[in-house]
Parts: C-alpha cells; sequence; structure tokens
C-alpha cells in the first residue's frame, strides 16, 4: 500500500515530526493527501493512520468533522458561494442561484465534466466583498453574475490556472526551517534564564532591605 | 468514573440535604449513594465522563450564583450546594429530552429496546406527553450491520458516545467513531472495516437507545417476557460476572454484571454470544449407545449397568489403574468433586487429570504463591510470561490495559512472540527458552544480564525479594512443553519469595479442578495423596493405592494396551489435546470409551457410550476463576430430554457400583467440600447464594470470618437491559435496584485453618533438556486464537462465522527466504513426518524463522504439529 | 507616529516580505525583547498596556499570561481560525503583515516561557497560509525563530498549523482539540482551562492574531504609550470589520472608543453612510454571537465596556448594518442556519436545538409560520440559553450554544410586527 508519492511522503514524513504528538499531523497530512488527489480518498486515510499509529476510522472520524476534507470526489474547482449574512444583504443568495444555473447543478452537486463543484459557504472573511465567492479557498468578490459568468469562463480556459491551482492544493509554499529545537537545549536555556531571574531576584530584595 | 477520589469525606447539600461523599467523587454519583438519582444518558460509572447528553444538569452554587452544570463532570467539594430539583433543573432537563427526541423516530414498537431503554424510561418519567415537533426529522439508512454481531441503527442514536468511548479507550478497537459534524453526526466504520472487536457486544449492553442491537438477540423477546438469574460466564478462568436471561425455557441473552473484583461490567464477545451453542439442535440428549459405525439411543439404566459392568471388569481384569478420568475445563466445583471422588475415592484409582497439556502441573499451580486480579492491576510492576490473554481471556486484558494505561502499574513482556499485551508493555523482552533459568534468577538484581527489564521494576520499586512483583503465567507458546514454564515458575519463585502468581491459563474451571484435586497426586483441597486428611478419609471410604497418570502418561499407557475403561468428561482430546495425533490413537487403543458430553464432539465419536450432559445454565453449582475466587453459576433453563448433571451421572455410577457418593444435592457437595478442604472452609450454597455473589468469595478463605461486602447499587441506566427486566419492563422512576445487601455474620472455622495447606511446598525447577532444532526446521508456535474452531463455537450461529481459518502464519521475511507469497499452499511436515496442508499468511506478528498455527483450527488424522515428548517443536514447510 | 498599530504597513508594496518589513522597523522590539528586557518585563509591559483580547471574549492579555502554570512544558498557540461571520480583520492582518504576527508571537512565546509555539490559521486562508508560512520561512533564515534567536540564548520553533473548515474550532478548547488532530469538540471548561490544561495537557496560552500583532508595538512604545489610547478597559485600536448595507465596508483600524457606532457608519473615509435614502434598521455588533442593538444605540461609542452596557458586546470587533430595506426575519434565520451547520454536534441542546430553531425561521420567513411558533422558538432557545439573559446562561458545553439564540431574540424582540407580517401574508414582504 502506497498511496503518497515518494516526494509527497518526503512531506509528510516532515509534517509527523512537527510535533510532539503525530497524531496533531493529521490535518497537514489530509490536506497533504489533497493536494495530490484532489480529494481524500479511502486509500490516502488508510496511509495516514498508519503514519500516525491509529485507525483509519480515526482518520475518517476528524476529517469527516471538517469542510475542507472531502471523502467524496470533487472537481478540479470548488467553487464556494457565501450566503452568510453580510453576503446574503448584499445579493449572496441570488449569486447562489444564479451559480447553480449556470454550472447546471444544486449547491453539493459536480458538474458533468468533473470541473466544478458548487458549494453554498459560511462566511469566508471577504465580507468586504460582498457578494463574494472563493474558488479552491482562492477569493472572487464583490461578484455580479456577469463577474461569475467571468471567473467561470477564465477557470474553464485555464487564464487562471496559476492563481488558482486545482482543488486540494491549499498552501503552495512549505516549511523550510532546520530540524527543531530539542526539549533538553529548551530545558537547558530556561533552566539559565530561571537562575538569571532568580539572581535578580535576590538582588532586588537586597536592594530593597538596604533601602530600608 | 471519576480518577481522583480519595477517602477523605466531605460534607455536601443536596437539595438541602446533608449528605456524605467522598473528595473528588463525581456529583451525580455522590447523589446516587445517597439516593438521589440524576437522570442520564452519557454518563457511565465505568467510562471517563463526557458531560455530552446534558440531561444530568443540576444547579450548583458557584461565585455567580446557582447556575446550571453537569453533575456527571464536577467532582465533589466540601460545602457544596446543589439543587437537582427545581423548576430550573426541571425545565433545563425537559429540554434536553425534548431535544433527544426531536430527531428521534419513536418506533419503539419495532425496537428490541422497547421496555428496557433509558430514553424511553425517562421520557416516560419526565418528558412532555406530546410533540412540539413538526418538521420533518433526520434519516438515515435503517440499520446497517457493522459486524457479524451488531447492527446500527443510526436514527435512534442519542450521539451519547457511550460505544465510540468503550471502543477507543476500554477496549483499544477504535473501530467505530463519529463521522460527520451538528445535528449530522453518525456513529459508523470505516469503509470494508467492520467493527470486529473481540468486545463489540458491550457497546450494545450499554447503548442508552436502540442504536446498537445485537444480531443474536433482534427481535427476541422483551423485558417483559424475560426472566434472569446471576451467574458466571465459563468461557474462559476469567469468571465474568452475568446476568443470564430466558424466555420460555430458551436462553436469549447474557449481559454483564459489574464486578468490582473482576469484570466491571464487561464482556467477551465469545462468553456473551456463547449461550445460542446451548440451545443449540446439535445437543446430545438422550444416551447414545455405539453399534458398529453408528450409536443407537439407549437409556439411563441399560447404559449405567454397562458402565458398572466394565469398570467392574477392568478392576476384576487387573486393577482400578486400567480406568482413566479426564475431566473437561468446563465442569462445576461440584462436577469435579463427583468425579474425583468416583476415581478415586470409590474406584480407586489416581488416573484422573484435566488439563490436555495446555496447561501447568496442578502442584506447581498449587505451590506458587497466588495474586488476585486486584493485586495484579495495582502491583508495582507486572511481568508477564504468558499466552495472549486478550485471546485467552479477554476481559483480564481490558483490566490490564487499563491498568497499565491509568498509569496504576506497569508491565513487562517476555516471550518469542508478538502479543496484545506488547502496545501496553514498558519493555517487550524477546526471551528464548535457554536463556528463561538465568533471567529467573536475575530478574530483578541489579547487575542483572536483563538491565533493560531490571530497571523498570528497580524504578517502580520492586524488592529484592520479589515484593510488588505480579507474574501473569501462561503457556505463551503451546508447542513448548509446560515443563518449561514451570521450571521457570519454580526458579523465579524461590529466587523472588515474596512475588506473586496470577496463573493466566484459559483453561474455564482449572484453578477448581487444582483445588479438588482432579489431577494426579492431588486430592480436594490441594492435599498430597500421601497426606490426605483425616476429615477426608471420614467422608471417603477409598483412597487410590499409587500415584496415577497424567493425560499424557494415559495416552501412552493406552498404546500399550493398559487402558480398559476411560472417561471422558466434557472433554475432547482429539481437538483439544496439544499432541491431536496421539490422543487419536490413544482413545482407538482403549477398550470403552465414555464420553460424557453436551455435543458429539471429534473424540465422542470413538466412544463406546455417550451420556447427555447439562450445560451450563441448565444447572446450577460454583465455579473457580484464575485467581480462586468461588461464584456460584445458577440454573435458568432446564435441560433438554434426558441430560443429566455431571454430578449427578459420577453418583449414579457409584450406586450402580454398589457404593454411595453421599450427596443428592448440590449444596450437600459444597457442605462436603467445605468438610474436607480447608481451601473452602466455611462456604455453603445457602452462603454463597445469599452473599453478595457479584463479588463471589476468595479461596483459600483467610481471617476468622467470612465477611461479604453488601453488593454495589445498580445504575440502571448503566446496563437497561437488567433493570428493567427486573421491573419487567415498567419505567421504574428514580429508584435503583439494590440487592442482597444482607451482610453475612461470622463463620466459625471448620477443619484445619486454611493457612497451614500441607505438602505443598516448593519443588526444586526441573530444567528440561533442550530439543536440537533439525536443519531444514522452522521454529513451531501453537497458539490459541478467542475464536479457535471449537464445539461452542460451531455450535453457535453467530459466532461461527467468526471462527479464525486453518493457516500457516509466517512473517515476510520467512516468507521471503522459503519463496511464499499470501494464499500459496503448503504442506507442514511434522517430526515423525505426519503432514497437512495449510494455506500461508503473512503476518509480522509472527518472530522469523518461525511458523504459527492456530490451536483446534484442524483435525488431520496422522498430523500433530506437537509431539508431547519434545521441549521444543520443529516444522518443515514444503510448497504443496 | 502613525494612528494606526496593527495596519500601519497595509498598503506599502509588498509589505508582507521580511524585506519590507524590515525595512519598516521589522523584528528590532523582537531583538529588544530577547536582548534587553527580562520576559517579567516584557509581561509587565503588556500588562500595562491593558490590551484585552481581540478574539473576542475580551479577556485582559497580561492578566491571561499571569495564569499560566509554570509547568517545564508550555504552549502558545495563536487563534487565527477567524470564522466569525463579518469578521475579517485577522484575514487581512496575515496577508498583509504576517511578519508583524510572527514578530509578536516571538515575544510572546519568550514572555510567557513557551516551548513551543503554534499558529493556528483558518484554512480556507489559502493565500494567508502561503504569506505566514513564508515569513516563518524567512524568519528562520533571519535568526528570528529557532535556535538561540538573535545570539539572545532562547530558542523556540514555530509551526503554521492549517485548519480545515469548522468554525468551532476559533473556540480556544476546540482549536486545542483540533490541533491535537481530533474533532473540533471543546472541552469542558472547568477544569480545561487552557491554562492550566491545554495542549496535549500542557498549561497553554491562546491568543488571537491581532492581540499577538499589537505585541511588538507594545514593546517598542511601551505598554503605558498603548493604554494612553482609548478609554477605560478599553484601550489601544481595534480592528473594525464593517460590513452589510453600507457604501464602504471594510476593516478600519480605530482608537477604541475614539469613534461611535455612527460616526463609524457615516463618516466619508470609513463607512461613508447608507444608500441613498435609506435608514438604519439595526446594527449586529461584534458577530453574529451578539444581541442586536436598534437605531437608538448609534452614538454609543465603541468601546468594551460601552456595548456590554447595552446589553451586547464588542465581540470580535465585527459590525453588520441591516437597513430598512432588509428583512430582519431573513437575517435572523440565515444567522440560525450558520449555527446549524457549525455546530460541532457534541451536546444535544446546540446539536439539536440549532436545527429545529434553524426550521422553524425557515418557516416563518418563508411564510408557513404561525404565531405560536414565535413562543415556540423562543422557549426552544430558552432551553439552550436559559433566562434568554445577557450575558447568557447556557445547557451547552461551550459559548456557541447561547449564542444561537441571540439574533432570534433580538429579532422577535425587535421587530415582531416584521415577523407578523410574514406569518398573515405569508411571505416574506421584502425584495431580495
Amino acid at each position: 500500500m502506497s498511496f503518497f508519492t515518494p516526494e509527497n511522503l518526503e512531506k509528510a514524513q516532515v509534517l509527523v515530526g512537527l510535533y510532539p504528538d503525530k497524531r496533531s499531523a493529521l490535518i497537514p497530512l489530509c490536506h497533504l493527501a489533497q493536494s495530490q488527489h484532489g480529494h481524500l480518498s479511502k486509500e490516502a486515510m488508510e496511509e495516514i493512520a498508519e503514519l500516525l499509529g491509529i485507525q483509519p476510522a480515526e482518520v475518517m472520524g476528524t476529517a469527516s468533522f471538517y469542510d475542507m476534507l472531502h471523502t467524496e470526489e470533487v472537481g478540479k474547482y470548488l467553487v464556494g458561494v457565501c450566503t452568510n449574512v453580510a453576503c446574503l444583504l448584499g445579493g449572496g443568495q441570488e449569486l447562489l442561484d444564479h451559480a447553480s444555473d449556470v454550472l447546471g447543478v444544486p449547491p453539493g452537486g459536480t458538474t458533468e465534466d468533473g470541473m466544478f463543484t458548487l458549494e453554498e459557504v459560511e462566511c469566508v472573511a471577504h465580507c468586504d466583498k460582498a457578494p463574494c465567492a472563493q474558488v479552491n479557498y482562492r477569493y472572487f468578490g464583490p461578484l455580479a453574475n456577469d463577474d461569475f459568468d467571468n471567473l467561470v469562463d477564465d477557470l474553464k480556459s485555464g487564464r487562471l490556472s496559476d492563481s488558482v491551482p486545482h482543488h486540494g492544493v491549499l498552501s503552495r509554499v512549505f516549511r523550510d526551517a532546520p530540524p527543531m529545537v530539542s526539549l533538553e537545549i529548551i530545558h537547558e536555556e530556561r533552566r539559565v534564564m530561571d537562575e538569571a531571574k532568580k539572581a535578580r531576584l535576590a538582588a532586588q530584595s537586597q536592594e530593597a532591605g538596604g533601602k530600608q | 468514573m471519576s480518577t481522583d477520589v480519595s477517602q477523605n469525606l466531605i460534607t455536601i447539600s443536596v437539595d438541602g440535604k446533608e449528605i456524605q461523599a467522598k473528595s473528588g467523587e463525581l456529583l451525580i454519583e455522590a447523589a446516587e449513594k445517597a439516593g438521589i438519582f440524576i437522570p442520564r444518558f452519557c454518563f457511565h460509572n465505568r467510562l471517563p465522563q463526557v458531560g455530552m447528553c446534558r440531561m444530568c444538569l443540576v444547579e450548583v452554587k458557584g461565585p455567580r450564583g446557582f447556575t446550571l452544570q453537569p453533575s456527571c463532570y464536577l467532582p465533589v467539594t466540601e460545602g457544596m450546594e446543589v439543587i437537582t430539583e427545581s423548576e430550573k433543573v426541571q425545565k433545563a432537563q425537559d429540554g434536553v429530552l425534548e431535544f433527544l427526541l426531536i430527531n428521534h423516530p419513536l418506533d419503539c414498537p419495532t425496537c428490541d429496546k422497547g421496555g428496557e431503554c433509558p430514553l424511553q424510561d425517562q421520557t416516560l418519567t419526565y418528558g412532555p406527553g406530546e410533540s412540539r415537533f413538526i418538521e420533518e426529522k433526520r434519516h438515515w439508512e435503517k440499520p446497517i450491520a457493522i459486524s457479524e454481531l451488531v447492527y446500527l441503527d443510526r436514527e435512534r442514536c442519542i450521539q451519547c458516545d457511550r460505544c465510540t468511548r468503550f471502543a477507543d479507550v476500554v477496549a483499544g478497537d477504535a473501530l467505530i467513531e463519529f463521522f460527520g459534524r451538528g445535528d449530522h453526526t453518525e456513529v459508523n466504520v470505516f469503509p470494508e472495516r467492520p467493527f470486529s472487536s473481540y468486545f463489540s457486544g458491550n457497546t450494545v449492553q450499554i447503548c442508552p437507545v436502540g442504536a446498537l442491537t445485537a444480531s443474536p438477540y433482534r427481535f427476541k423477546a422483551r423485558p417483559w417476557d424475560l426472566s434472569q438469574i446471576e451467574s458466571s460466564c465459563n468461557t474462559c478462568s476469567m469468571g465474568c460476572r452475568i446476568m443470564v436471561q430466558s424466555s420460555q425455557n430458551e436462553l436469549t441473552r447474557y449481559l454483564g454484571l459489574d464486578s468490582d473484583a473482576v469484570n466491571h461490567g464487561w464482556l467477551c464477545d465469545k462468553g456473551r454470544f456463547g449461550f445460542e451453542a446451548i440451545n443449540s439442535d446439535e445437543r446430545v440428549t438422550v444416551p447414545l449407545l455405539r453399534k458398529g459405525d453408528e450409536f443407537v439411543e439407549t437409556t439411563w439404566a441399560s447404559a449405567l449397568a454397562l458402565i458398572a459392568s466394565k469398570v467392574s471388569g477392568a478392576k476384576a481384569g487387573g486393577d482400578a489403574n486400567r480406568i482413566g478420568f479426564i475431566l473437561g475445563s468446563r465442569l462445576t466445583n461440584e462436577d469435579i468433586y463427583a468425579w474425583v471422588k468416583l476415581a478415586k475415592g470409590v474406584i480407586g484409582t489416581d488416573n484422573v487429570d484435566s488439563q490436555l497439556g495446555d496447561g501447568l502441573r496442578g502442584e506447581v499451580i498449587a505451590g506458587l504463591p497466588r495474586a488476585t486480579i486486584s493485586e495484579a492491576v495495582t502491583a508495582k510492576a507486572v511481568l508477564a510470561f504468558t499466552g495472549d490473554i486478550k485471546e485467552e481471556i479477554p476481559v483480564l486484558f481490558l483490566r490490564m490495559r487499563e491498568a497499565v494505561r491509568s498509569g496504576k502499574t506497569k508491565l513487562v513482556t517476555i516471550g518469542t512472540r508478538s502479543s496484545s499485551l506488547d502496545e501496553l508493555s514498558e519493555v517487550k523482552a524477546n526471551v528464548g527458552i535457554d536463556q528463561l533459568q538465568l533471567l529467573a534468577r536475575e530478574l530483578v538484581s541489579s547487575n542483572s544480564k536483563f538491565a533493560e527489564i531490571a530497571s523498570v521494576f528497580s524504578r517502580q520499586g520492586v524488592s529484592s525479594d520479589g515484593e510488588g512483583l505480579v507474574v501473569l503465567l501462561g503457556r505463551e507458546n503451546l508447542a513448548v512443553d509446560q515443563s518449561v514454564v514451570e521450571a521457570f515458575a519454580v526458579e523465579l519463585s524461590r529466587a523472588l519469595p515474596k512475588a506473586r502468581f496470577l496463573v493466566t491459563l484459559r483453561a474455564t474451571n482449572f484453578a477448581g479442578s487444582v483445588d479438588l484435586g482432579a489431577a494426579p497426586r492431588l486430592l480436594p483441597g490441594r492435599s498430597l495423596l500421601e497426606n490426605a486428611s483425616a476429615a477426608l478419609g471420614q467422608k471417603w471410604t477409598r483412597l487410590p493405592s499409587q500415584v496415577g497418570r497424567g493425560v499424557k502418561e494415559m495416552f501412552k499407557g493406552a498404546l500399550q494396551g493398559e487402558l480398559d475403561v476411560v472417561f471422558l468428561v466434557g472433554s475432547d482430546p482429539r481437538a483439544d489435546y496439544v499432541d491431536s495425533e496421539l490422543a487419536d490413537s490413544a482413545l482407538d487403543r482403549v477398550g470403552f470409551v465414555v464420553s460424557v458430553d453436551t455435543y458429539l464432539s471429534g473424540s465422542t465419536l470413538k466412544a463406546d457410550l455417550v451420556l447427555p450432559a447439562a450445560a451450563f445454565a441448565e444447572k446450577s453449582g460454583t465455579t473457580t476463576n484464575l485467581e480462586g475466587r468461588v461464584f456460584t453459576l445458577n440454573q435458568k433453563v432446564t435441560p433438554p430430554g434426558v441430560c443429566r448433571t455431571d454430578w449427578t451421572i459420577a453418583s449414579e455410577i457409584a450406586l450402580e457400583l454398589g457404593d454411595d457418593l453421599g450427596f443428592s444435592s448440590v449444596s450437600e457437595i459444597l457442605d462436603e467440600i467445605a468438610d474436607v478442604s480447608p481451601l473452602h472452609w466455611g462456604l455453603s450454597w445457602a452462603r454463597l447464594s445469599k452473599m453478595a455473589t457479584v463479588e463471589g468469595v476468595l479461596v483459600p478463605v483467610s481471617g476468622t470470618a467470612l465477611s461479604i461486602r453488601p453488593r454495589a447499587m445498580l445504575d440502571q441506566v448503566s446496563t437497561p437491559g437488567i433493570a428493567s427486566v427486573w421491573n419487567q419492563g415498567l419505567a421504574s422512576s428514580k429508584t435503583a435496584y439494590v440487592e442482597g445487601e444482607e451482610e453475612v455474620g461470622e463463620v466459625s472455622p471448620v477443619g484445619t485453618p486454611p493457612n497451614a495447606v500441607s505438602g505443598m511446598g516448593l519443588m526444586e525447577p526441573i530444567w528440561p533438556l533442550p530439543s536440537i532444532q533439525p536443519t531444514g526446521y522452522l521454529n513451531l508456535a501453537y497458539v490459541q486464537k478467542l475464536y479457535s474452531r471449537g464445539e461452542h463455537l460451531k455450535n453457535s450461529p453467530h459466532l461461527s462465522r467468526l471462527i479464525v481459518e486453518a493457516k500457516c502464519r509466517i512473517s515476510s521475511h520467512t516468507a521471503k527466504q522459503l519463496d511464499l507469497e499470501s494464499g500459496d499452499m503448503v504442506r507442514i511436515i511434522d517430526k515423525v513426518g505426519g503432514e497437512a496442508s495449510f494455506e500461508v499468511e503473512i503476518d509480522d506478528a509472527v518472530s522469523r524463522g518461525t511458523v504459527e498455527l492456530t490451536r483446534g483450527s484442524f483435525a488431520v488424522s496422522g498430523f500433530s504439529p506437537v509431539r508431547t515428548d519434545e521441549t521444543v517443536n520443529y516444522v518443515k514447510l514444503e510448497r504443496a | 507616529m502613525s494612528d494606526k498599530i496593527v495596519t500601519a504597513r497595509v498598503g506599502i508594496p509588498n509589505s508582507y516580505t521580511i524585506a519590507s518589513y524590515l525595512e519598516h522597523g521589522g523584528y528590532q522590539s523582537l531583538r529588544k525583547a530577547l536582548l534587553e528586557m527580562t520576559p517579567e518585563e516584557v509581561q509587565a509591559e503588556v500588562t500595562a498596556s491593558g490590551m484585552l483580547g481581540r478574539g473576542g471574549a475580551g479577556f485582559e492579555t497580561g492578566r491571561k499570561w499571569s495564569m499560566l502554570k509554570q509547568d517545564p512544558i508550555r504552549y502558545l498557540v495563536v487563534n487565527g481560525d477567524e470564522s466569525e461571520p463579518s469578521t475579517f480583520k485577522d484575514h487581512l492582518l496575515v496577508e498583509n503583515d504576517p511578519h508583524q504576527l510572527v514578530e509578536g508571537t516571538l515575544i510572546t512565546a519568550y514572555a510567557i516561557g513557551a516551548t513551543r509555539a503554534f499558529i493556528y490559521l483558518r484554512g480556507e486562508f489559502a493565500l494567508g497560509l502561503e504569506r505566514v508560512q513564508t515569513a516563518i520561512n524567512e524568519a528562520y533564515a533571519h535568526g528570528a525563530i529557532g535556535r538561540n534567536i538573535f545570539g539572545s540564548g532562547f530558542s523556540i520553533d514555530l509551526v503554521l498549523q492549517p485548519g480545515a473548515g469548522a468554525y468551532i474550532c476559533g473556540e480556544e478548547t476546540a482549536l486545542i482539540e483540533s490541533l491535537e488532530g481530533k474533532r473540533g469538540y471543546p472541552r469542558i471548561k472547568p477544569p480545561y482551562f487552557p491554562a492550566v490544561i491545554g495542549l496535549y495537557g500542557a498549561p497553554t496560552i491562546v491568543n488571537n492574531v491581532e492581540t499577538m500583532s499589537n505585541v511588538p508595538w507594545i514593546v517598542a512604545n511601551g505598554g503605558k504609550a498603548f493604554a494612553a489610547l482609548g478609554k477605560g478597559r478599553s484601550t489601544g485600536t481595534r480592528l473594525f470589520a464593517l460590513s452589510g448595507d453600507v457604501l464602504r465596508p471594510g476593516s478600519y483600524e480605530l482608537e477604541m472608543t475614539s469613534k461611535t457606532f455612527r460616526e463609524l457608519i457615516y463618516d466619508p473615509d470609513l463607512g461613508g453612510g447608507l444608500k441613498e435614502g435609506r435608514t438604519v434598521k439595526a446594527v449586529i455588533p461584534g458577530g453574529v454571537s451578539a444581541p442586536w442593538i436598534g437605531p437608538d444605540n448609534l452614538d454609543l461609542p465603541l468601546g468594551q465596556d460601552e456595548v456590554a452596557q447595552a446589553g451586547s458586546m464588542l465581540g470580535s470587533g465585527s459590525i453588520i448594518v441591516l437597513d430598512d430595506h432588509s428583512c430582519a426575519v431573513r437575517a435572523a434565520w440565515r444567522i440560525t442556519k450558520f449555527f446549524n451547520r457549525e455546530s460541532c454536534g457534541q451536546c444535544t441542546p446546540c446539536r439539536e436545538g440549532s436545527g429545529w430553531i434553524e426550521k422553524i425561521m425557515h418557516r416563518i420567513e418563508m411564510g408557513s409560520g404561525t404565531e405560536s411558533d414565535l413562543d415556540l422558538v423562543l422557549d426552544a432557545c430558552d432551553n439552550i440559553a436559559p433566562g434568554l439573559t445577557w450575558p447568557p446562561q447556557q445547557t451547552t458545553i461551550c459559548v456557541l450554544g447561547p449564542s444561537i439564540p441571540s439574533s432570534v431574540v433580538s429579532a422577535i424582540k425587535m421587530f415582531r410586527d416584521e415577523f407578523m407580517i410574514h406569518i398573515k401574508e405569508e411571505g416574506c414582504p421584502f425584495v431580495h
């Protein structure tokens, strides 16, 4: 069984090493799996479970809690239209209806060609651009119907392929840092700091005593 | 489940009433003990609390006055002020109940839980009469099978987290989980990974609604159709306390009772669902006599007469030593005593054994200082040299797991194969049998060659004489002769006289068998033949004139034509004796084989006469668990056909032989046992039944009196199926069921004080000669799995689907060396040339260079992987 | 000195790069803290600043730090899971000035003696994740994170953790669970106060992105200078995220209490007023968990205690304006739908109550409600937040529960007539 590509497996192992308890790498690993495969497949969850030393059911239990982790296939572009209150006031519901008409699928649906999945989403913190939408978590707004149509055209034609990678690719910047400082070193440093603190306090109290 | 409870008593005020509670105890439990039952769903006394259902909200005074707080989550503190009955509390609880019901399907008429459902009961007690919810309810596909044994109906689920918590925290099988979020949260399994936990039935037992149901019980009965009686499971030596329920003389269900000393309410699935075997159509219900290749029905009278003539003939032709008795492990203490008395005290032979090459010599077991389960789970440190207890004594595994995870003890495991205990162990050491002697001598010494192991014990404060150490001693590998384990134990006990041993053999009543003399050279009360007590002399007319044979010697003797009559009492050596080939050929050579059994087993088919025995729950008696705790077993249904209890059959054979065992009831047998055995001093049927049997009585009985604690209250929401049968399905408001509170007073000493059991000092360790590994041969591991094939499983329709297939398990390394892959067929050739074909299964839990076979998973004539004369067994693999 | 603190560099080209950050004084505060100040002195400055947490609960930052149990292993976790509807201030900060956040985090880690620090950023912030990870990488290369920072003898590692889409993870104990790789279930307090039992059971400080972003300025300028801004407990500046029916929605950094709601909404440099001829119908201050305020409260200053006294809260600093052409029922329904979708499902009243309330509200908005539905919905709300008081009581584990009723109760109280029109006319009278 090997879901991750060798390159991603290396990244996965780096992620697992970032935490005192490796289970913390669960969500980052799920994102990594989605970046490779577009969604979180059964095989991916099984491999993540193995990397973390837990049951696949635990991976799925956690993953299924989060909206961004898709255990079912989704389109290349996940189009999320916000209808939360600020966008609602700015026409978010109408934009969603329009998007549904244009893409020919209801919210939650995926177009037949597998290009688009439409979602109704909660506030994406882009409220000064209401009504807004996100495509694979890249933001667009405010969107009039025409703007939306143009956006879909741009995505279809590939004009946005640089700024909007396929679904699953979240951050394209990976950690580039030296190995973690060991707890032993940190404890030793803190011990030195504590002693300095004690010395300071002693000096202060002596000083205070002297004044009296 | 509160963790930091101290014994300090404090005072809190509940509804204006001052009550005493232990500091740190949870408010919900403290109130309950004071008779104030706070409604709850998610809280369970054996699970960590989560505070999720919010049903137990009460008002608690804090810095901002009285606020609603979950009483399951709040440890009591001195002076705490609590209101459990107020308009505010009532409204909050009603609100929670209404919320739980809005999406509930209310399909009680077709729900197994109807009549024993805490949601139904608490709605009747507290809830509104009418629903204010007119919207569309949440829908899920109706029940889905999440395993062979468990169905899940997500529409009924109230997301209390009991099942998921149990699976994760208690069983360590996080195979069921919450998926999704919010009001679309569901419990489910990962695709294609069923809930195949050995403990899955417990989730059904503790589910407070009808979300989880057990396939063997589905649509079987309602609580008002059921009656119940307490008993102890006899599937393995743990002796888990259970409630046996039946309807119209048919067993319907076992539920775990919460015994603090033993099972904490949990059961393994094999124990829980094993009742199906007793209802099986395959039961032997009439005496059967061999006529050529067939059995014909016969009568008890002619069967008994035939036995008497065969026994008399054997005695006349030679002596009593031409007769042998092999007793099974599921007999009650009274059955064992009756058969031992028949064999040794009436017929006069010492050829009695109850172990099938899978145990340890009775003298060794009796000679080792015994540890209780409670001592094991709180010992400073535990050394495990045993079979995989998760496979053999599953609930003991749960107890050890809990103990290690909560930091109550630390575990070191030794052995050559991986086991479920490994993940719980501080150190797992691969110690070959050639190193055991040294290890026994240097286990805790400061300059031990086994520094890693010794350092754990020294960190934990185990003293140089072994004080604080408990050893779990069993049979790690049945292909290694028991003499190795015995020598190790004796050596260890001599080096560390204060170390205590919990003998972790699986066989159900092995402890009772040893205590009651079902072994060569032993007499009831762990006395040696040569040291028979005066008390015994008063009750027994005769004693064997010489030390008899164990099973191995009986079989070897049979091959030489030295046995005329063998009684197999609930014993199936052709399947269960480790050298199945020896058993097979020996039984062919015995003149007359009598099988007293419940099914036609492999051995029964070789019998000349088959006598139908009453099974578990069809008879009463007592049993002794691995730590020496005596429990009552109670009859719930009448046996089918003309089945008789094993002890009755022994009595009748004695009568037929012109003698009299001198008792005519279980109670009389127990009285006699108490008279002749100093171990069982003070016990009587009346007392055991009256007493708080849920905790049983430890033997040897110590102190001057049998002082029994009043039984704990039963929280009806923790195991709803028990309380509801008691209440016959009526919602029982807030009162908790309390039974058998009676204290037993002083019991006068009878006979010899138990501490002076004579003749059972430790013997010298006898290390067997090592076997030489022939070239081209691999080590053999012969192990037990929970679902190893056996008559009991075979006859349980649901459990039988779980029987493990006979496979040849090897590590990937070994497979590579032999150029084998999973699924290949191989021949396994034993040391004397017998062979059988198996499918290869790659399993890296198996050591390199080892072939692992599961006990009981095959029956091939002429083939036996284990040969009794070998210290270690080797086999050869060839591609088939 | 600019009147801005956390957004001072917003608008500078490439403000998110380390080059730009260093050019504008970046990492000088960290140097100062590590090389010239003791951890206690840093803490003292932050305490003196009186800065209230910028996440929503508004707890004093210095006091929070002082409550940290002094165990050998301690964690700092930055809460960047900004998901409160209409709150878009942290979003701005992480995209435009990630180094400021990193620097503030490192100073805080030093002040509280953390052994490792994490920034938990909302998963949907793809650009923010890239910017912050880049900043962390750059800061490592610059010697500002990792072993022996700036030769001070202080080492700390900083890990960026992406969320994955769950509002509840903004709740600090749910965030900790999520950071542990679990479902984002809030923990029960007591005993799970993070400062005592937090990440991996160790004492943990959880601070908001904006809070952290203020720290470098406080170290550079002193706590007193910070406290000199604002009034009363509301010190310093705050980012107010203004949205809804205004002409110029946006995040505006203002000195606390220096402006009123009216000024924020109508100032041509700020909200720019409403559409021609419209009036303010209601304002939702502090995120959708907060009770609404009416036009009569527009002259309240933007301060923590001032808004609390009016029966609501400043919360996350988001302000949604509804004008008289917007439907109160529809807005309240949409907010309950949000809570229903975002309820974690752990405890009964929130899991089941949120769905029920949403269904009733939806029915009313769509024209199939009855007058008795109003009592029913209020009673269901009461079973989540007994007494429907403010600040609320709760039958739930966390505060998401009592947040559900806020909008429903506000809307029914303030606009009962509008509900009755929906019921009588069997539909929504507003055009949308």
